[in-house]
């Protein structure tokens, strides 16, 4: 296609669907290019999602992701499930190649690419991972039935992980490097009260062995720095994100963790007519909501920015 | 050539007694990533259906052939060439890196 759009949008969680939502309605016309495995963004493996206003009684992370889809899709975005593969954002018209060879050029860019899960950054972590080691709770829980497994990490995520594995495991130990977690406090409350997760405080993951799969991991006290072993079949990392910026390294202006820098409290990147939203931009507070919340924004910047 | 199910009693025959190379895509309902990469193996199969056959194994239905290959991820796509597990390609990747991990067989 030869013409120039007036925006696209890149990546498809709740920040991309709801810029999508606020460009078709500001009549722009917008095109989301959604991803190809990754459509739906980090919600697709979330089971219950019990604080997201307006549900009463929760919703599943898949659902909600699919109604915000059919809702971009009700006002006109067109939804692209592939990849952006390369993008060059530093002219006026901005070109971007997606994964089938297709080049797409628009007046402006919303960056909402997300994050992807952060390694321990193990040799054998990478090498038994499919055997034993997993980054997927909701997809890979089910092999783990009457097992001994360990999660690492200390935030909601792992602590999400780690009750929704004892509905598999015979135990799950939560293993964390510090000595309280960072999980909302109704999560952490729940997984204390949960007499299949025992915690491992002040421990780290030093290394996992096994030889065609996971067998024990090698942990470090981070107190007193003593080492040990614990036998384990499943290790299930959840150590938080890490943004997804690898593309636009050297456009844009990223800061020292690769998060995307914005202008004061806008979505302006240090490019003209690129904005960026989501995980990409947030250190803090990483929800669906203020996901949301930043992809109307970036959606409102650059309508304003076509005005002009 | 579309994708075909294969299960417990079909294993035999239409994976390690295949002439050609079988993709087993190792899969179930409720994994999302799974259900991302169905429609890529479609594409797959239909462009490359000569060079390799691509065969779905439902997990929840047939855990004893994912018990026997240690199968703790999905989707877990492993590539069978007489009998042997060749390659062995653990989550959902887009078409073009799955096209680089199987171009040996696609040649």
């Amino acid at each position: 296609m030869s013409d120039v759009r007036n925006v696209v949008i890149v990546g498809s969680g709740p920040a991309g669907y709801t810029a999508a939502i606020y460009a078709a309605r500001a009549q722009l016309d917008p095109i989301i290019y959604e991803g190809s495995v990754t459509a739906g963004g980090a919600l697709m493996n979330t089971t219950e999602v019990e604080n997201f206003p307006g549900f009463t009684d929760g919703v599943m992370g898949p659902d909600l992701m699919d109604s915000m889809r059919k809702q971009a899709k009700r006002f006109g975005a067109e939804l692209i499930t592939d990849d952006i593969v390369e993008m060059d954002l530093s002219g006026d018209i901005k070109v971007l190649k997606d994964g089938s060879g297709n080049t797409v050029k628009a007046k402006s860019v919303i960056l909402a690419t997300g994050s992807a899960y952060r390694e321990i950054g193990l040799v054998n972590e990478k090498r038994l991972s499919g055997h034993g080691v997993s980054w997927c709770a909701t997809c890979d829980g089910f092999f783990f039935r009457g097992q001994t497994i360990a999660v690492v990490g200390g935030g909601d995520s792992a602590v999400e992980e780690a009750t929704f594995l004892t509905r598999f495991a015979e135990k799950v130990v939560l293993i964390h490097r510090r000595d309280s977690l960072r999980a909302s406090k109704i999560m952490a409350d729940r997984a204390k009260a949960n007499p299949k997760i025992e915690f491992m405080w002040n421990t780290e993951v030093i290394d996992v062995l096994g030889a065609d799969k996971v067998e024990a991991l090698k942990l470090r006290n981070t107190v007193d720095g003593t080492e040990s072993e614990r036998a384990f079949t499943g290790l299930f990392v959840a150590i938080g994100h890490i943004p997804r910026s690898e593309l636009i390294i050297g456009q844009i202006d990223l800061d020292n963790e690769g998060y995307v820098i914005c202008e004061g409290r806008s979505t302006r990147t240090n490019l003209k007519g690129v904005f960026a939203c989501g995980d990409l931009v947030d250190h803090t507070y990483r929800q669906a909501i203020t996901a949301a919340g930043s992809g109307c924004a970036a959606a409102l910047d650059a309508e304003k920015f076509l005005a002009h | 050539m579309a994708t075909s199910k294969v299960t417990t009693a079909t294993f035999d025959a239409e994976v390690l007694k295949s002439s050609t190379p079988v993709l087993v895509d190792f899969w179930a309902e409720w994994c999302g990533p799974c259900r991302a990469v169905g429609p890529i193996l479609e594409e797959i199969s239909d462009e490359y259906g000569s060079k390799i056959k691509i065969v779905k194994l439902n997990t929840d239905e047939e855990s004893a052939i994912a018990i026997k290959y240690g199968i703790t991820s999905i989707p877990s796509m492993y590539v069978f060439v007489n009998g042997e597990v060749v390659t062995q390609i653990v989550g959902a990747k887009p078409k073009p890196a799955l096209l680089k991990d199987l171009a040996s067989f696609l040649a």
